[in-house]
């Protein structure tokens, strides 16, 4: 089968292409450089006029496991204000906070996103993560592992084992969990919220342990490292939410001496102390540091106006935000002696001072790093708001005009805090290519995503050029994944089942006499069930696992 | 692959037949597939393992019929129906997802067997949410431990052996000192909750329909009110008192309670006041509620339902989408107010939990040792997920989910393979 593509607008920044226009062929799936002689063409779709993309990938969404179906089965109400009937093609469920997996993916795909992984992979709850996610169509998926509270990893470093054998856990992790990185949040916290600490700063010891967030940080970046895991630590910060906790995060940034390091929903980590009512922008702070640091990258975790949920891993911080919850309930879990998880409601105010002012941070941290590779577009769905609302971030970032109509409607006291209005960057289209495709496939490691060079898999997205950003994103003329059609004037066309992307990173499997020796004597479980196997994953004939290589990053092939 | 035609002996085989999903049991085979628990067992998973290989065949109307003629008979009682039922819902998470497949495309309302119990759990975290553990923190963790209203052991034989009275744990404590107390229940087998050395738990008694003002008033005490009365329901004031303030000084107390047991009315505001006194507790020290259950894949069902549709069980795809209803779509409303026009019913766990009575078309996808008081309109005998064909099953807490795995040869099919097969003839 050989599509062409013709006389599109082509946006590809991991080749340098900005804009031109030019045929793309894609054979079974793959792009090609150009038809074998005399092969003949079996679809041709003009594109005269319209914008192409790689589809677009979502680097830090939450779609998957317990906390997810935690914060399902808590907003039954959230769910009645938006059934989704069966069609001939899709199956039913519900949409808007957390959307049942099926139309998570058919939803995802209708924008014009061909992946997207979720970030909080807990080991000992990895097997419903990608059961959940096994049962969301069309996107491919994958996950990082969270590692940082769990009580192995911390004996270890209270015995004070040496790098290699951390090294080794992780990657047994990564392989147990089939994983894509490891994820740390709040740092050893979680832990310490279970001997009943309520804060934990970067320096300050886990009671039992008595090791602290920065050592956690430094040996488990070290480890992704040298193990050769494409994707950098990815970091919860400590203290999410707490004015000041700017500082803890410029110190988490200085911390870990050049290794790299993703910094997730940084917004939530950039606040000040300043001001009437002590909270205060840490933004120009925060970019500053990026832009200064070549190893560090974030994504946002923008929040926007209206009713969600927050899904964590961070019990500590979750617990200590229940107070706000809307509607008042709320989960917190002690989990398994590996992890946490905090699900708290949460309706953001446009009126409300604090959230104003978080909004407005968020669109500062994107509007003043410099580099689009290092930072990337998220809500942290359905944390700061759900991922149906990126088409309207999208809007944010490139129409000023648009940007200071909000800021405008917003809380007058956060507007006088914040220098959003003094801003006048609007991202360009390529720079929007660069931070939900080739920067996103690149961080994350998948060497065959996020372009459109030859080799690359045909995943490709269609808009009608627009001057309404929000209007273009929200529905592509065409999305193909694999090569084949699945989304045609915004809905869904065809019906497929993405891959799981894991990587496999080497280790010597001598670690597993103490990971056995370990969940033999303290655990309900034995180690090998704690394995995700490939056939968990492809059971019933619709996933499959695609290990994406552990050499480092993908070089350009242009 | 093995092969299961040999006699042979297996480690670390998971028994699904309660909610703590024990893996440590060893279960011999001989060469005809009959099982027998060598290690680790406890008289539930003997009885589920011991049951001898069969495969009768499918029914139809009480005749013996091929498979293809019990599917499309099946797939005929279905396609006629409105409104049907899918209930009893035992099976693991492969099973359940072809059961909410075929839930969508036939219009049908979907109960577990034990939801009874299990509504009370989610009214709760509905309504309030709710701060709770999972058993590996048990084991490592808990100083003192309230069990409400239930003996734990009847349902769930190894609790105390696997999270409580564990030797290692890992945070340097010394597990026989830990703390048990019964609160609720009259005439509970407590010998389980005798510590290593012989200590006895502290029992406090008082009848089921007593529970609700016993636990309105320990969280009353918690929430710092002064109670009038000198007893509730049986119990000294003074006592409960002293419990509260034990709670309080406890550096990570657990309060267990099994749902199912809880068995009068309006036993979620009980559930409640438990799970909120819970959150009062983690104001100034660590405290946990542990939901009990998971029985007959309990948890599979609702967690397979929650994802793909939302909604937990009790959620009915009559108009399309799905709708979910702790009340309106309970087995028992459904059938009595004639709403629903058919019944499946699925048991693959369990032989002695059979549908209950009906004058509807009944189509029964049953354990292969079932034996019914009522011939159905079909019955379909379906294999055993960890014994004759794998699976993956969720644990009592809800987290962890454990792969079962098939342990001889059987002529059976899965529940996923007949309901498929079912889906496509509609």
């Amino acid at each position: 089968m050989l599509i062409k593509l013709t006389g599109g607008t082509v946006y590809d920044p991991a080749h340098g292409i900005n804009g031109k226009v030019m045929d793309i062929y894609a054979r079974d799936g793959r792009i090609v450089e150009r038809p074998r002689d005399g092969e003949k063409i079996d679809q041709e779709y003009n594109l005269a006029g319209k914008v192409v993309m790689a589809g677009a990938i979502d680097m830090h969404t939450h779609i998957g496991g317990g906390k997810v179906n935690i914060a399902r089965t808590l907003l039954p109400e959230d769910h009645r204000g938006d059934p989704v009937p069966h069609s001939d093609l899709c199956r039913a469920g519900c949409g808007h906070a957390v959307p049942s997996t099926l139309t998570t993916g058919y939803r995802y795909a209708e924008m014009g996103y061909t992946a997207g992984f979720e970030p909080a992979v807990l080991p000992m709850n990895a097997r419903q993560a990608h059961l959940e996610m096994g049962d969301t169509p069309i996107i491919d998926k994958g996950g990082y592992a969270m590692l940082g509270s769990d009580d192995l990893l911390l004996r270890m470093m209270a015995a004070n084992k040496d790098q290699n054998a951390i090294n080794d856990y992780v990657a047994w992790t990564i392989h147990a969990s089939q994983a894509m990185g490891i994820k740390v949040v709040n740092a050893g916290g979680i832990s310490a919220f279970k001997f009943n600490q309520r804060m934990l700063d970067l320096d300050e010891q886990n009671a039992y342990y008595k090791v602290t967030p920065r050592e956690v940080l430094q040996r488990l970046s070290r480890a992704v490292h040298e193990l050769g895991v494409p994707h950098p630590l990815h970091v919860h910060g400590n203290n999410l939410g707490v004015p000041g906790n700017v500082e803890t995060t410029l110190n988490t940034i200085a911390g870990v001496e050049g290794y790299p390091l993703h910094l997730t929903h940084i917004q939530f980590h950039s606040y000040g102390t300043e001001g009437d009512r002590k909270f205060s922008s840490g933004a120009a702070r925060i970019a500053e540091a990026i832009n200064k640091n070549k190893n560090i990258s974030a994504d946002v975790g923008q929040i926007l106006f209206g009713q969600t949920v927050t899904a964590s891993g961070d019990n500590m911080s979750q617990f200590r935000n229940a107070g706000h919850a809307t509607p008042n309930k709320w989960v917190c879990m002690d989990i398994e002696c590996d992890a946490g998880c905090g699900v708290v409601p949460f309706k953001y105010k446009d009126q409300n001072f604090v959230n104003a002012l978080q909004w407005a941070i968020g669109l500062e941290i994107f509007l003043l790093v410099d580099d689009p590779w290092r930072i990337f577009l998220t809500t942290d769905h359905p944390n700061g708001a759900p991922f149906t609302s990126y088409p309207h971030l999208i809007k944010l970032l490139m129409d000023k005009t648009f940007r200071n109509e909000m800021l405008s409607r917003i809380s007058p006291d956060a507007q006088t805090m914040s220098t959003l209005a003094s801003i006048d960057r609007e991202y360009s289209l390529y720079e929007i290519a660069i931070m939900t495709r080739a920067g996103a496939a690149k961080l994350v490691g998948l060497h065959d995503r996020g372009h459109l060079g030859a080799g690359a898999a045909a995943d490709i997205t269609v808009y009608t050029d627009n001057a309404d950003r929000e209007k273009m994103f929200a529905k592509p003329d065409y999305v193909f994944k694999d090569g084949e059609l699945v989304v045609r004037d915004g809905s869904v066309v065809k019906v497929t089942w993405g891959a799981t992307h894991v990587v496999k990173p080497e280790f010597d499997r001598g670690i597993e006499k103490e990971i056995a020796k370990y969940f033999d004597t303290y655990h309900t479980v034995k180690m090998d069930h704690v394995k995700v196997t490939d056939q968990h994953i492809a059971d019933d004939g619709r996933g499959h696992v695609q290990v994406q290589a552990c050499e480092g990053r993908r070089e350009k092939t242009a | 692959m093995e092969t299961f035609a040999q006699a042979g002996t297996m480690d670390s085989v998971t028994c699904p037949f309660c909610g703590l999903l024990c893996d440590d049991l060893s279960v011999e085979r001989d060469v005809a597939g009959n099982l027998n628990v060598a290690k680790n067992g406890c008289h539930k998973s003997i009885t589920f393992f011991s049951r001898a290989p069969q495969a009768p065949s499918p029914r139809v109307d009480g005749r013996t019929v091929e498979l293809k003629d019990a599917v499309a008979k099946a797939a005929k009682i279905l396609g006629n129906a409105r409104h049907p039922l899918i209930a009893g819902l035992g099976t693991e998470v492969q099973g359940m997802r072809a059961v909410m497949s075929l839930a969508d495309k036939a219009g049908a309302a979907l109960d577990h067997m034990n939801s009874n119990g299990f509504m009370r759990n989610i009214q709760v975290v509905q309504n309030s949410g709710w701060q709770i553990c999972t058993l590996t923190e048990v084991r490592n963790r808990v100083d003192l431990l309230v069990i409400v209203g239930t003996d734990v052991v009847s349902l769930f034989p190894r609790f105390f052996e696997r999270v409580v009275w564990n030797r290692d744990s890992m945070f340097d404590q010394n597990t026989s000192a830990r703390e048990v107390v019964y609160l609720g229940g009259r005439g509970i087998d407590t010998s389980a909750g005798v510590a290593p050395d012989g200590r006895k738990p502290d029992v406090l008694p008082c009848d089921p329909e007593h529970m609700p003002d016993v636990m309105a008033a320990l969280r009353a005490l918690l929430a710092g009110k002064k109670l009038h009365a000198t007893e509730v329901g049986g119990i000294a004031v003074a006592e409960l008192e002293k419990l509260a303030q034990r709670l309080q000084t406890a550096k990570y107390s657990v309060i267990a309670w099994a749902a199912g047991a809880l068995n009068f009315p309006h036993a979620e505001l009980t559930v409640q006041n438990i799970t909120e006194l819970v959150k009062t507790l983690n104001k100034t020290t660590r405290s946990s509620g542990l939901p009990l259950g998971g029985n007959e894949g309990e948890m599979n069902a609702n967690q397979v339902s929650a994802w793909i549709s939302g909604y937990p069980v009790r959620t009915s795809y009559a108009r399309a989408y799905p709708e979910h209803d702790p009340y309106h779509f309970s087995t028992d409303h459904l059938l009595s107010s004639g709403e629903a026009d058919a019944m499946l019913w699925v048991s693959s766990f369990n032989p002695d939990r059979v549908p209950p009575k009906t004058d509807l078309p009944t189509v029964v996808f049953g354990h292969a040792h079932m034996k019914l008081e009522q011939e159905p309109a079909v019955f379909i005998p379906v294999g055993t997920p960890g014994a004759d064909h794998n699976g993956i099953m969720f644990r009592s807490d809800n987290v962890v989910s454990l792969p079962l795995d098939q342990l001889r040869d059987s002529a059976l099919p899965s529940l996923g393979e007949v309901l498929t097969a079912i889906e496509q003839a509609l």
